[in-house]
């Protein structure tokens, strides 16, 4: 664990990440199976623990330390990791080093009450940097600064691959990625699917910039709708259709009449949204869906998703993802009309003429429609890679609506910004009949979109204006007003304000502006997508 | 019977009313005892001043001479008193010229501690242990987090930098009073004896406590703009500077800085990292959690009051001592200066 534990500080303290890559790539060189293996999965976000998660650990820090004290304390830290590693209490350090794999595999393979005990036991004779490193396996993100993406650029560079190689054989690999390491030493053959239904990591499109527009060759480009839905992948193999998130989870259960099984074979790329290709539904019924881990036959009736497809990766067992967009175009529409030819999916429609004058039109129209957030540009000779590739794939967002909003309540953040007061509930002017005056009614969380010296005077403002505390919670004086951007705004019978904003996020602190000129739950209430 | 009536929490701080003092004042008052010459404690425009020869010392270099029209400089130990209130100021151990403030007044003893610390410190007298009624101490690192570790092997990671960066320089980001000095001692001490740099709001600071007799080597002023590689190559160099010089164009033009932190608020990773930290040290100049349970249970207080800090969980573990603890949520001292 000595070996984890200094290459997650010098992960978390390198400035650059071309100095986080330099570490990694020395561990994946001086680090033998599996514990390079099992260390780089704990990075990637794979490694997993049946039953131990951040509950656990409360549990068994909640026995060995004073409840009032820790909750105090992990108020103050904003890492549970972190705060467990600090508060621990310091008796029976023995300084001893056991491998990172040793305790993966342990923990892993007891039961709950002897892996409380074990946890403890180790808790016990680690110096605080290895408990630190060690509770970091169950507490979510590590929180070090290291993506996923930058472990497989590591792993690349160690062993001079391209990424690209990399990233197609990654969803098909498991800790400790034994079978990977064996091809990249040329001791084994290179991983592949079988029939396994697996996930092929996605093509992400870069935000256009305004001044770009002029620079770009329009003929080269193909432009389709933004769809504000669930970005997925279908996947149809040998045992099986499955259906994944962007982010490679899959969410079959969820949508159980899109994975019934097909003759046709392969990897289709699209957007999951509500209703049918005739009468697409809001976002709020298809989040409905998201949630739920089944669906039943009433459910899918009354709420129902398809797919609209924008590009295909697998067409049987050929990997088509190295030819151009335009051939897959040409594929897809094929396959659309007989294999694909199904009631749950559409094809994306290619808008037609691209031109400065038609983009700015196109973008204009998204507002209007609400289920669309902008229009996509892609390099119609563009492969499908993995990851966001500079100037082959553009999504050009419409402008997001705002709102000036009164801070009501912060509490202090998590990661990079615990111990600063950096979430925020916002509010908006309401007239309460039964108060007979006007009062501030919540309509907004947000904590992102201001600079570091911004989060700095929002802290500052908070602890000088604390009114009154709820657990973690402070409600401060109303005196600052902050302008909002967000996505759209819903109904909601959550809240009683009775709507939500969607994606809120600061766009500029108005210290100068008056309270009392704060929108309105009314002026948010006209904004809402019909 | 205890009796605190006479000591009071005022808007300027607190107020030894039969005294008609206040201690550690934030705005202009009359009379005024200094505990320590951070400049959240030892403010300017008080009429008279009570405090150590050091701590006047240092306010006059911060404010100039003329920045008290009366003062009155005690030794530690040496008995005086205003009316009827006896007064002494006893070492806390914070930085050079700290005190508490021992105030003993209708059968009751009262020790303000200030800002203080029980760790050994080469530029300062040691926290003297005094027994008393009512101890009113800091919380600064009030949290069971906060464990301190031995400063020297603290130091020990800075020189190993030293010897795994020989192309960098190294830039230490610490308080200019007490932490700067104290960081020089423990690096003299650690045997390296070449030329130190500092940043030029030091100097002053710096001479000051050499005035003193503090040792602390040769010092040398980095020229303020012009550094390049033509000019002094301060690469294998240690720099001082304070925290606030570590963002700006003065750091950048070092030769690739490598940017350490010396601070208690070191030991919260994510803290740390905020600041761009590439080294942490957790070098403090308060008491860490322990520490101040500890000071609590020697001076066999009866009563402890809570000055600024994180309050909550030192009254929760008080209480749970069986002692009787209250906030007196003072503002306007800063959790900064550390």
């Amino acid at each position: 664990m000595k070996a984890f534990s200094d290459l997650l500080h010098s992960l978390l303290y390198a400035p650059q990440r071309s100095v986080k890559q330099a570490y990694l790539v020395q561990f994946i060189k001086n680090t033998p199976d599996p514990d390079r293996g099992y260390v780089i999965s704990a990075l990637t976000g794979e490694l997993s623990f049946k039953g131990i998660k951040a509950s656990f650990i409360r549990q068994i820090v909640y026995q060995r330390c004073d409840p009032v004290l820790f909750d105090l304390s992990y108020d103050f830290v904003g890492d549970l990791a972190e705060t467990t590693a600090l508060i621990w209490p310091k008796e029976n350090n023995k300084n001893i080093d056991i491998k990172a794999s040793e305790v993966i595999i342990e923990l892993q393979n007891l039961s709950r009450i002897d892996a409380s005990n074990y946890l403890q036991k180790l808790l016990d004779q680690m110096p605080e940097p290895q408990r630190w490193a060690l509770l970091k396996f169950f507490t979510g993100g590590l929180r070090v600064g290291v993506s996923a993406r930058i472990a497989r650029l590591a792993i690349a560079q160690t062993f001079e691959k391209d990424i690209n190689e990399i990233e197609q054989v990654w969803p098909l690999i498991e800790p400790p990625y034994l079978e990977l390491f064996n091809w990249l030493e040329g001791t084994g053959k290179q991983p592949e699917a079988g029939g396994r239904a697996v996930f092929r990591p996605m093509m992400l499109a870069h935000p256009l910039l305004e001044s770009e527009l002029p620079k770009l060759d329009f003929n080269a480009y193909q432009a389709e709708w933004k769809w504000d839905g669930i970005r997925v992948q279908l996947v149809s193999a040998k045992n099986g259709v499955h259906l994944f998130s962007r982010t490679g989870d899959d969410i079959s259960k969820s949508f159980p009449e899109l994975v019934k099984p097909l003759n046709w074979r392969g990897v289709i790329d699209g957007e999951l949204l509500s209703g049918s290709p005739g009468k697409i539904g809001s976002f709020q019924k298809l989040q409905f869906r998201l949630n739920r881990k089944k669906a039943s036959v009433a459910i899918q009736r009354e709420s129902p998703v398809f797919i609209r497809v924008y590009d295909i990766l697998f067409d049987g067992k050929n990997d088509v993802r190295k030819h151009s967009l335009k051939q897959r175009r040409k594929l897809l529409e094929e396959r659309m009309k007989f294999e694909l030819n199904m009631r749950y999916v559409d094809l994306s429609e290619i808008l037609p003429e691209v031109s400065i004058t038609n983009l700015q039109k196109w973008r204009e129209q998204c507002r209007a429609g609400g289920l669309i957030e902008g229009v996509m540009l892609k390099d119609k000779a563009s492969a499908y890679c993995a990851g966001r590739i500079k100037g082959k794939w553009f999504k050009w967002k419409r402008d997001p609506l705002t709102a000036d909003l009164v801070v009501l309540y912060a509490q202090r953040g998590h990661g990079k910004r615990s111990s600063f007061f950096s979430d925020f509930t916002l509010g908006a002017w309401h007239f309460d009949i039964k108060e007979n005056k006007n009062i501030l009614l919540p309509v907004a969380k947000a904590y992102s979109g201001f600079s570091d010296n911004e989060l700095k005077q929002l802290d500052k403002f908070v602890r000088e204006n604390i009114t009154q505390k709820f657990g973690p919670v402070r409600e401060v004086e109303k005196t600052l007003v902050v302008e909002i951007a967000f996505d759209s705004v819903q109904r909601s019978n959550r809240h009683k304000s009775g709507i939500a904003t969607r994606f809120p996020r600061f766009k500029a602190i108005r210290w100068d502006k008056p309270v009392k000129e704060a929108n309105t739950v009314s002026d948010l209430i006209k904004l809402i997508d019909t | 019977m205890v009796d605190t009536n006479w000591l009071k929490i005022s808007k300027h701080g607190l107020y030894v009313s039969p005294a008609n003092a206040y201690i550690d004042p934030v705005s202009a008052v009359d009379t005024a005892i200094i505990t320590h010459g951070h400049a959240d404690h030892a403010r300017a425009g008080h009429r008279h001043v009570i405090a150590t020869e050091q701590t006047l010392a240092i306010m006059s270099a911060r404010y100039g001479s003329n920045f008290a029209s009366s003062k009155t400089a005690l030794t530690y130990n040496e008995q005086f008193s205003i009316g009827n209130v006896g007064v002494r100021l006893i070492p806390a151990g914070h930085v050079l010229g700290s005190a508490q403030i021992v105030l003993e007044y209708a059968q009751t003893k009262i020790i303000a501690a200030g800002d203080y610390k029980r760790r050994w410190d080469p530029t300062c007298s040691s926290f003297q242990v005094e027994h008393c009624d009512v101890f009113i101490t800091e919380a600064t690192f009030g949290l069971p987090i906060f464990s301190h570790p031995e400063p020297e092997d603290e130091i020990k990671k800075l020189m190993q930098a030293r010897y795994l960066f020989p192309e960098r320089s190294i830039v230490i980001g610490a308080y200019s009073l007490g932490k700067a000095q104290r960081l020089i001692a423990l690096i003299r001490r650690a045997g390296y004896n070449e030329t130190i740099f500092i940043h030029g709001a030091m100097k002053k600071l710096c001479e000051l406590y050499q005035s003193f007799g503090i040792q602390l080597g040769s010092l040398k002023t980095t020229p303020i703009g012009k550094i390049d590689k033509q000019q002094i190559s301060l690469a294998n160099k240690f720099i001082i500077a304070p925290p606030s010089a570590m963002g700006t164009k003065w750091a950048q033009r070092l030769t690739d800085p490598l940017i350490v932190s010396a601070s208690g608020w070191m030991q919260v990773r994510q803290r740390a990292k905020q600041g761009g930290v590439e080294l942490p040290l957790v070098i403090s100049d308060h008491a860490d959690w322990n520490d101040i349970l500890r000071t609590i249970q020697e001076v066999k207080a009866t009563e402890i009051w809570v000055t600024h800090g994180r309050e909550d969980a030192l009254i929760h573990a008080c209480s749970k001592m069986g002692l009787s603890a209250k906030a007196l949520s003072l503002i306007g001292y800063e959790d900064e200066s550390e």
